[in-house]
């Protein structure tokens, strides 16, 4: 297809049903509030939607690892929300209770064998009320030379999830990085304390309720707002 | 106190007492008041704090180390002295400015972040195919360049926090070498806002190339330099062997990547297991050891610069005329960087096309430069060697122009964790050769 | 010294400026604060080609109470702040403060929660040096005028007469954010 019609809607990657992950919806052209919105499209709604969940098969050796997990869980429609294959990466959404077990599981089992987990990443979206919170860990095999991603969600009233650093100790400091920045607690971990904002500093700075905190910057008289409070074409 | 106490004594000399005991604040020609406050309690544990500021923490790290006489028994770390908050900044960005922020968290080997968040980003829009040839070996060629002048700084500031000064001089003699290439090619010497989303800035200027081959020559001669001073040098083999142990086991649990895991004997290198850029197609080695120690460690660092040097010299030969930027106008940067008459800017050829000749090239331009291009929806982590280990980015794309989420995971920042194992059971200075072994940058750690 | 708060203002106290001015400029010696980026093109600038040691600042003391010249070279976070303020206190007089780069300066491109928007809230800066990084030869730069500015600095009854003369300007100036018609 040419460059130009790569971007229209209908040649735009599916967004998988059946029940993609909607994060949020946009009203208007532009993303600033506040500030008019002057394109004439300010009565535009669009949801955004992550890809939801995927149908099998997934290609390559994502099946077999998809079934291999299964036959290890038990409950695997239980313990996994879903399955979603997007860009060539695989990503298991756990249920939070399960965590552990599957994080065991998927260290543990000769086939699977994902010995090195490379952090936690936290994402904060405000508008998917009940699962604001999610925690991402990407883990890899050496063995098999794979990567799979492992994807939790909590909410903001109860923001705990169960701590992986009794199968991966390295995930000592990520874990304690996610608490600082979102606000995460890690049940079971060590030590959940700050680690890169100072001790006693109040809020969790990474998430979208968090202003950027910059201040206005003066030059000869004119004065430019700070970047989140600048208006925003995008 | 006596009046002459009184006289030396100042705001931050004093002891307090705490709920964990006295707390001595030591800064210098105090030892007496130091010894006399111990007193009975002298075979207690002195907690040691090796502050933020200190020449041989490897930039701003603490280290709070508990000693019985010179043993360390407790060993642990405070970070987050340069936290920048540049993961948050990069949401208020274009995908294209996010470069600009990365290029800032590690900051010795600025084009390995670079990349790394700009392959994120191609895999997002999924033109990961589409790049041109001559970019990816562009890319290539500076990032290879990037890890030769990046283990040049940690060897020379390793052998200066261990007391040899002359690697300190030769490293940086050796880098400023590169940094001449760097900024003929980039512009810039360090932070280069370079790789971007698609390509890079700006195609290799007239006369980089035989440069580069000039560099290539001089630089093997200037690397024996180091080695023949080092490798083999009885003292510097006191300080290093069997210092900073971490075998394999530690190294797995830990989730160590790099040359620490390469020192253990696992030759695990992402160049090799999962190329990226067109990896797979150049011939090099992956250095190992299996000492699994500092000493380890610093010789695969520099058997690795070698290797870079081929690298270079195999990118040198596969360049062909081409673009630098892909082909789809929707995403390519549009500016065409240019020495003007003011020493700045755009190239006049660019800009008498879009506004004489291309109202399309004029409205690519406006909208690419104040709006930025949009990312369609999803997630990726992409992950690539940089110098110091496994160096990821996780992306999250909300279908704007701006990031939703980016998130590095900084080798760093996971392979200080190790700084406790290695360093417990050992003396003040073995701490210091570990940390210094390690190689952490404290801008990728804090970000 | 003690000598130039005796002497009146005269010759004799103009020659003694001169004499520590002259020494004063003529080694001083840093205080390691390099922080980030900024860190590496000091080191850079005392390396062998851009070499600082021609102006008498090779030796980097790490002791803040054998330093004269702290280099805030990089961003300074708010968990940074009070430890670079510790390390000026301890450092005795005279003691200058060069700002580093845009970071240090003003908080450079960071105008966010985590770093401190110029360490001018933190410490008095002397000379202010933007870049990021500045290269080697612009920190010399700064480091050259900042000698300037040493060797011109005035002492005893004269400084105390130049800083309160310096304090009444500055009571009554206009502050910059209302002066107008500046960015033509």
């Amino acid at each position: 297809m040419s460059e130009l019609d790569r971007h229209l809607p209908e040649n735009l990657p599916p967004a998988s049903s059946p029940a993609p992950e909607t994060i949020d919806v946009r009203r208007g052209m532009f993303r600033a509030k506040g500030t008019g919105d002057t394109s004439g499209y300010g009565g535009l709604v669009r949801p955004v939607h992550l890809p939801g969940a995927s149908e099998r098969p997934y290609g390559g050796w994502f099946d077999e690892a998809a079934d291999q997990l299964e036959r290890l869980l038990p409950d695997f429609g239980d313990a996994i929300e879903k399955v979603v294959v997007d860009r060539d990466e695989l990503t298991f959404f756990v249920r939070k209770e399960r965590l552990t077990d599957v994080m065991q599981a998927l260290r543990d089992d000769p086939n699977l064998r994902f010995e090195m987990c490379l952090g936690v990443s936290g994402v904060h979206y405000p508008n998917e009320t009940g699962r604001e919170l999610h925690a991402v860990y990407p883990l890899l095999s050496v063995t098999h030379n794979r990567r799979v991603r492992v994807e939790v969600a909590c909410s903001d009233e109860d923001p705990h999830i169960p701590s992986v650093t009794g199968i991966y100790p390295g995930n000592d400091w990520h874990e304690r990085e996610t608490w600082d920045f979102f606000g995460i607690i890690f049940d079971g971990h060590p030590a959940l304390t700050r680690i890169e904002m100072p001790d006693d500093w109040p809020g969790h700075p990474q998430r979208k309720d968090y202003p950027l905190g910059g201040i206005p910057v003066e030059y000869k008289g004119a004065q430019v707002p700070p970047p989140d409070e600048r208006r925003a074409y995008s | 106190m006596t009046d002459q106490e009184q006289q030396t004594a100042d705001a931050y000399s004093s002891s307090r007492e705490t709920t964990e005991g006295t707390v001595f604040t030591v800064t210098g020609q105090d030892w007496d008041a130091l010894a006399a406050g111990l007193g009975e309690s002298a075979e207690e544990r002195i907690v040691v704090n090796m502050g933020p500021q200190h020449p041989s923490t490897h930039g701003v790290l603490r280290l709070i180390l508990e000693l019985e006489g010179e043993t360390v028994t407790n060993c642990r770390l405070g970070i987050g002295y340069l936290h920048t908050g540049i993961e948050k900044n990069c949401e208020y960005r274009n995908w294209t400015q996010g470069v600009t922020f990365v290029t800032r968290m590690d900051y010795l080997a600025p084009l390995f972040n670079e990349y790394a968040y700009v392959a994120g980003v191609e895999r997002l829009l999924g033109i990961q195919d589409e790049i041109p040839e001559r970019a990816t070996v562009i890319r290539v060629l500076m990032m290879e360049l990037n890890r030769v002048s990046s283990h040049l700084v940690a060897l020379a500031t390793g052998g200066m926090e261990l007391g040899a000064l002359t690697p300190m001089t030769f490293g940086f003699r050796d880098r400023e070498e590169i940094l001449d290439v760097f900024e003929m090619v980039t512009g810039l010497r360090m932070n280069h806002g370079y790789i971007r989303p698609g390509g890079v800035a700006q195609d290799l200027p007239p006369g980089a190339v035989d440069r580069i081959r000039d560099l290539l020559t001089l630089l093997p001669k200037r690397l024996a330099d180091m080695e023949n001073l080092l490798v083999g040098n009885k003292i510097w083999m006191e300080r290093t062997v069997g210092v900073g142990y971490l075998d394999l086991t530690g190294c797995m649990a830990l989730g160590m990547t790099g040359p620490i895991l390469r020192a253990t004997g696992l030759p695990h290198d992402l160049r090799k297991s999962q190329p990226y850029c067109g990896y797979e197609t150049y011939e090099f080695d992956v250095p190992t050891e299996t000492t699994c120690d500092a000493y380890g460690r610093f010789l695969i660092r520099i058997r690795e610069m070698k290797e870079s040097l081929k690298i270079v010299e195999q990118c040198l030969e596969r360049l062909a005329p081409g673009p630098v930027m892909v082909a789809d106008k929707k995403i390519a940067w549009p500016a065409q960087l240019a020495l003007g008459g003011d020493g700045l800017g755009n190239s006049l050829d660019h800009i008498r096309h879009i506004m004489g000749q291309s109202m399309e090239a004029l409205i690519h331009h406006f909208k690419l430069v104040t709006e930025g291009f949009s990312v369609p929806v999803g997630q990726v982590y992409t992950a690539i060697e940089s110098p110091r280990g496994e160096l990821g980015v996780h992306l999250v794309s909300d279908g704007g122009t701006r990031p939703y989420r980016v998130h590095f995971r900084d080798p760093s920042f996971n392979n200080l964790q190790a700084a406790p194992a290695m360093a417990e059971g050992s003396m003040i200075a073995d701490v210091i050769a570990a940390i210094a072994s390690i190689d952490p940058v404290m801008g990728g750690v804090d970000r | 010294m003690g000598i130039e708060e005796k002497l009146p203002s005269g010759i004799l106290l103009t020659t003694v400026e001169k004499l520590a001015g002259y020494m004063r400029s003529g080694s001083l010696w840093p205080a390691t604060f390099g922080l980030a980026c900024c860190a590496i093109e000091m080191m850079a600038s005392g390396g062998p080609r851009y070499d600082l040691a021609r102006f008498g600042m090779e030796v980097f003391r790490a002791s803040p109470r054998q330093a004269d010249l702290m280099i805030v070279a990089g961003r300074v976070s708010q968990k940074m702040a009070p430890v670079l303020r510790q390390i000026y206190d301890q450092m005795a007089n005279p003691k200058w403060v060069l700002s580093m780069g845009v970071c240090a300066s003003s908080g450079g491109m960071f105008n966010n929660y985590a770093i401190v928007q110029g360490v001018d809230h933190v410490v008095p800066v002397d000379i202010y040096l933007p870049g990021c990084p500045p290269r080697p030869e612009m920190l010399m730069d700064a480091i050259l005028k900042l000698h300037e500015q040493i060797k011109a600095a005035p002492l005893g009854v004269n400084r105390e007469r130049i800083a309160r003369e310096s304090e009444a300007v500055a009571l009554t100036a206009k502050p910059t954010a209302q002066m107008k018609g500046l960015l033509r």
